[in-house]
Formats: structure tokens, C-alpha cells, sequence
């Protein structure tokens, strides 16, 4: 193999490049700057390589599908994927201007992290061999297990870094372990040719049924599926709120289009077994995270919940195992991330700094002092219970149109029914702020990142809603 | 049986029982001895498999640095025996012994059957010697190499934020302004 074997397609990782020179450029910044004022520069610098990031995938986007080494793809479900994890990335840096020098004053640090975080996410998500996907998964993983301890005065946030950290642990090596038995199954580790050779029959079904299980749980860690969820509401209140509207729309968007490839190229044989195995954890994960987030009075811990039921409708456009279902699934991650972390930065106004979370009882009266504010909020808890014309509906909409064409009936009607138990707790937050008075008066607090991403996530939600063209044209643009 | 079967069947059952010893002392350091003899034995096993230069990065950096590393611990922090375990419920350790066994038994099942078949067509490295390693390493495995290095900034970086106290102001030259305090 010579220098042109190795450069050829480079311009696959061009994103993953610039995003890694910028948190070097971050680090070197931070250490360069003279004071505290110049900090401010530091969440620029960091929006401007995300920035550059999206333009380089938009680049990518007109070119042929390529592939890096075997071992990373840009094809169409790639880059929408990794599209939507910079998008939450720049809304969570968005977020943090305002948010960090309250908590901790490490700023380089972080927005390195940051960076670096998002790196290996979109890496994760357009990751064709299982070696990149398991560096990937810990190159972000790592990054989330410090950022959500980053307010290191703060118990709780330091319980949410440890407790994330162990069971991250514990989840990563299930899932190594599951690839080292479907590498024994198959003899290679490049999810393509893994499909070809089960496809064949040359697998070795004892060691591949267990590898398939093992990755499972790995995935079902890493996007909080029933019963592997049980961190999820801890971390998510734990973490500094913007570390956890990057971390519940980043992580899910990345393990998802990661675990799509895999059913699809890997062990797209094998649909029958896991089409049933995704179905019975869809279901239970719908039900339990909704049943759950209707008892939660803290609105961190009821997004937390609301989470991990949104996992299970995503789980149910994976099921049947179609190039339909992925896009929905696709295109669900891309409404989640606004409308999710547009319900966190509403959060974050509200919040005390101390408690990391707001109790639902803040949100009272709101909409008498705060319209705009309320009308945001409003538009995201409509967006998530699905009600139409927001961008959640379509995204649900999607999903189950995908699940009932390729056969699984029953599930839609489960997820249809969830939707309906959803309403509940979404719809208890507006009525608390329409029609509650408020108990203490709350002080929104307020910066121009903070105001500016509430903007984007409210509008986004509801242009995505209204103009259907839109996303017929994304979805179309995914290709195969 | 001939020699290397035997010589294997031996190393393997030292490795298995150092490794049933680490989890199972009460004493913090005799698991992490534990673990340098289990260690130690896989690096032998890697060199009857021909693969030198795994064999050798499994003593520097497994037997040398992170023992190493966990013996810090144990000396930092007191090593004495744990009883520092949270209380659980009662029914807990029933439920987690039950379900580690079945995990345990069907995966040595499934193992022990799938080697029993021929494997698939596994190639590998010729020799693990570390020339062929690093022509893979720099060539086919470009990417994962880089990636792992950013792995490695990422912990770095992570050690960075948890070794400094967080109280800490940056060392600029100007005096650090106190935070905003718009708080309620």
C-alpha cells in the first residue's frame, strides 16, 4: 500500500479533520489569551469549526458516495447524520455561553471537549468497520462522562459523571465483546463484507448470536433503550443543562445511525430474529419511559423519561428492517434535536444554578410575564406529544407509516397509543404555564446564545412542520 | 496431547484462576497482584500464538503502566479491605448471581461450540512481529490509529479537568473578575 492508497478519499473525514483542528485550535487559544475577557472568544472559535464542519459535509454531499479505507462512508444517512449532530452541537455551544462561567471556569477545556465529542459522534455515524465504530463510540463517550461532571462543585453533577462513567464502562465492554464474536463469526470486522459472508452462510451461528446480543445491549446503553435506561435520568438531571441537550440529541443521533448500519450492511439476514427482539424493547421502551415521565415532577427528569420513549419510537421504524424505516428514523432524530434541545434551553432559563433543574411549578404563570417564552415552550411540548402541524408529528408520522408498510401493524398502534399517554405530560407543563399562578416570581435568566437558540429550535420546529417540501427533499436526498 | 497443548492447557489454567483471584480477594492489592499474573500469562499465550510484539505491549503497558497505576491507587487512597460496598436490597445479589451465571453459561457454551467448527477464513497478520504490525498499523489501519490518538487527547484533556481544582482561577495577568451573578 503506498501514500495514494492512503489519501485516496480523504475528503470522506474532511468534517472529522476540521472539527479535531479546531478543539487544537481551541486548547492553543485558551492558553494564548491574556484574560478572563478574552474567554468570551473561545465559544466563537468553537461555533465557527462547527461551522466550517457543516460546510465541509455540505461539500461532501455533492460529490460521489465515497468511502475512507473501508472504514468510513459518506453516503446520504451518513451525512444527514452527521448534519444533525452539528446542529446540536452549535445549539449546545449556544447554550453554553451564558451557562459555563456560573459553573466552572475551565472554558478551553470544555469547548475542546466539545469539539471532540462531536467528532467522534459524526465519526460514529458514518464509521463502516467495527474498530472505527468502537473508537468513535469511546472517542464521545469519554468526552460526555467529563462534560457531565463539569460542575465540579456541584454533588450532583459530580454523581452524574461517575455514575455515567461506570455504567458507560460497562456497556462499552459489552459491546466490544459482541464485536469480537461477530468478527469471530465472520472473520472480518467491515460491516459490509460481514453481511455478505452470514448472507452466504459461512457464518458461525454460535459465536454470532451471542455477538449480535452483546451489541445490542451496547447500542441499547448508548441511545437509553428499556432496561438499559436506568442511568439516563440521573445523568440528564446531573449534567449541566447544556451538556445534556447536546448529549440526549448527539448521542442518540450518533448510536442510532450506527446501530442502523450495522442491522443493515452487517445483519440484514438475520431481520426475522432481531425485527423481534427490537420490537419487544420498543414496546417496553415506550411504555415504561412514558408511564414513568408522567409521575416526574422535576422538568429534567421529565424530558429524561420523555428520552427514552422517544429511543422506542425510533426503535420502531428500525424494526422491520427498511431503507424507509432508516430514513424515517433519520429524519425523527433530526426533529428530536431541535424540539429536545429547544425544551432544554426553556429549562435552562428557569433553572436554579444550584439544583442543575427546574421544578415543573417554575414554569407556572409563565406565559403572563414571559409570552414569548411560554409560546416557545408550548411549541415544543406540542412538537413532542406529536400534534400536527409541528415537526414532531412528521416525525412520528414517518416512523409508523414505516413500521405499518413493512408489516408490524400492532407496534405502530402501541407507539399511536404511547403518543396519546405523551400528551399527558407534555401538555401538564403549558397548562402549568397558561394557567397556574405563579408560586414565586422567576427571573428567566437570559443571554444572547441562549435567546438566539430558543429562536432557531422554535422556528425550525415549526418550518419543518409546515413546509412539507422540505423534508420530502431531505428524506429523498438520503439515497439508498 | 502433545507439548504446546499441554504447555497451553497450563499457562491457561493459571491465567483462569488469577483471574477468578482478582475478583474474588478481599484485599485490594492482592487483586491487583492478581491481575499482573493474569497479565503476565496472556502475554505468554500471545507467544505461543506468534504474536511477539502483542505479547510484549501486553507487559509494558498492561503488567507495567496500569498495575502500576492501580498500585498508586491502592496506595493513595488505603488499602484496606473494602467494606465500603453501598448497602443493597436484599434480593439483589440473588437476582445478579442468578443472571450472571446464565449469561456466563450460555456464552461458554456458544464459545466452546463455535471453536469447535472450523473457523472462518481468519487471516492473519503474518508473524506478529513488529515490522508486519506497523506496516497494518500505518497503512490499513490509518484511521482507527488516529482516532485512538484522539482518544488519548480526550482522557488527556478529561485528566486535565479532574486533576485541577475547579476553585482555581486561570493565571492570566489580569485579576479574575468574579462570575456573573445574576442568580436567584
Amino acid at each position: 500500500m503506498n501514500i495514494a492508497a492512503l489519501t485516496a478519499n480523504l475528503h470522506v473525514i474532511l468534517p472529522e479533520m476540521v472539527l479535531a483542528a479546531f478543539a487544537l485550535l481551541v486548547i492553543l487559544a485558551d492558553m494564548l489569551r491574556q484574560d478572563e475577557e478574552e474567554s468570551r472568544l473561545l465559544p466563537l472559535l468553537t461555533l465557527a469549526g462547527i461551522l466550517a464542519a457543516m460546510a465541509a459535509t455540505a461539500w461532501i454531499w455533492n460529490r460521489p458516495v465515497a468511502s475512507y479505507q473501508e472504514g468510513a462512508i459518506a453516503d446520504g444517512f451518513a451525512l444527514g447524520a452527521r448534519t444533525v449532530i452539528l446542529v446540536a452541537a452549535g445549539l449546545a455551544t449556544l447554550l453554553s455561553m451564558g451557562y459555563l462561567p456560573r459553573i466552572n471556569r475551565q472554558m478551553g477545556e470544555y469547548y475542546a471537549l466539545v469539539l471532540l465529542a462531536t467528532l467522534g459522534m459524526t465519526m460514529m455515524a458514518s464509521a463502516t468497520d467495527l474498530i472505527v465504530l468502537f473508537l468513535a463510540l469511546e472517542i464521545f463517550s469519554l468526552a460526555l462522562y467529563i462534560l457531565s461532571g463539569y460542575y465540579r462543585k456541584n454533588p450532583r453533577s459530580t454523581e452524574a459523571s461517575m455514575k455515567y462513567f461506570l455504567l458507560g464502562a460497562f456497556a462499552s465492554s459489552f459491546f466490544v465483546y459482541g464485536a469480537a464474536l461477530l468478527y469471530g463469526a465472520a472473520g472480518t470486522t467491515q460491516l459490509r463484507e460481514i453481511g455478505n459472508l452470514l448472507a452466504s452462510d459461512h457464518g458461525n451461528p454460535n459465536l454470532l448470536w451471542p455477538g449480535i446480543a452483546l451489541l445490542l445491549v451496547g447500542f441499547g446503553f448508548k441511545v437509553s433503550l428499556v432496561p438499559f435506561h436506568m442511568w439516563t435520568p440521573d445523568v440528564y438531571q446531573g449534567a449541566p443543562t447544556p451538556v445534556t441537550a447536546f448529549m440526549s440529541a448527539g448521542t442518540k443521533t450518533a448510536a442510532f445511525a450506527a446501530f442502523v448500519r450495522v442491522l443493515m450492511e452487517a445483519l440484514p439476514a438475520q431481520q426475522i430474529q432481531w425485527g423481534w427482539a427490537l420490537a419487544v424493547l420498543a414496546v417496553l421502551t415506550m411504555t415504561v419511559g412514558n408511564l414513568t415521565a408522567l409521575r416526574q415532577l422535576s422538568l429534567k427528569r421529565m424530558l429524561a423519561y420523555s428520552s427514552v420513549a422517544n429511543a422506542g419510537y425510533i426503535l420502531v421504524a428500525l424494526v422491520p428492517g427498511t431503507a424507509q424505516g432508516s430514513k424515517a428514523a433519520l429524519f425523527y432524530l433530526l426533529t428530536y434535536a431541535f424540539m429536545n434541545v429547544g425544551a432544554l434551553a426553556v429549562v435552562i432559563t428557569l433553572e436554579k444554578i444550584d439544583e442543575l433543574d427546574a421544578l415543573q411549578n417554575r414554569a407556572a404563570g409563565l406565559a403572563d410575564r414571559w409570552p414569548l417564552l411560554a409560546l416557545a415552550m408550548s411549541i415544543f411540548m406540542l412538537s413532542l406529544s406529536g400534534i400536527p402541524p409541528l415537526a414532531g408529528f412528521f416525525g412520528k408520522f414517518f416512523v409508523f407509516q414505516a413500521a405499518v408498510e413493512g408489516g408490524w401493524t400492532w407496534l405502530a398502534v402501541v407507539g399511536v397509543l404511547n403518543s396519546a399517554i405523551s400528551a399527558y405530560y407534555y401538555l401538564r407543563v403549558m397548562v402549568a404555564m397558561y394557567f397556574h399562578e405563579a408560586e414565586e416570581p422567576v427571573q428567566p435568566r437570559r443571554w444572547g446564545g441562549l435567546s438566539l437558540s430558543l429562536a432557531l429550535t422554535a422556528l425550525a420546529t415549526v418550518i419543518i412542520g409546515l413546509y412539507p417540501s422540505l423534508w420530502t427533499g431531505f428524506l429523498s436526498g438520503l439515497g439508498g | 496431547m502433545t507439548w504446546s497443548m499441554l504447555f497451553f492447557v497450563l499457562v491457561g489454567a493459571v491465567s483462569l484462576a488469577a483471574a477468578a483471584g482478582v475478583v474474588l480477594s478481599r484485599q485490594p492489592v492482592h487483586s491487583a497482584l492478581f491481575l499482573l499474573t493474569n497479565f503476565a500469562t496472556l502475554a505468554v499465550l500471545y507467544v505461543t500464538l506468534e504474536a511477539q510484539f502483542l505479547a510484549a505491549a501486553q507487559v509494558i503497558i498492561y503488567a507495567g503502566g496500569i498495575v502500576i497505576l492501580i498500585l498508586f491507587v491502592i496506595m493513595l487512597i488505603g488499602g484496606e479491605t473494602n467494606d465500603f460496598v453501598a448497602r443493597q436490597r436484599s434480593w439483589t445479589r440473588g437476582v445478579a448471581l442468578g443472571l450472571g451465571i446464565l449469561l456466563l453459561a450460555s456464552l461458554s457454551y456458544s464459545v466452546f461450540q463455535g471453536f469447535n467448527q472450523p473457523p472462518a477464513d481468519v487471516t492473519a497478520i503474518q508473524g506478529g512481529i513488529p515490522e508486519a504490525v506497523g506496516q497494518a498499523l500505518f497503512t490499513q489501519y490509518l484511521l482507527p490509529f488516529e482516532l485512538a490518538s484522539i482518544l488519548l487527547l480526550v482522557a488527556l484533556l478529561g485528566a486535565l479537568v479532574l486533576g485541577r481544582h475547579g476553585t482555581v482561577a486561570h493565571t492570566g495577568s489580569q485579576p479574575a473578575s468574579p462570575p456573573p451573578s445574576s442568580d436567584d
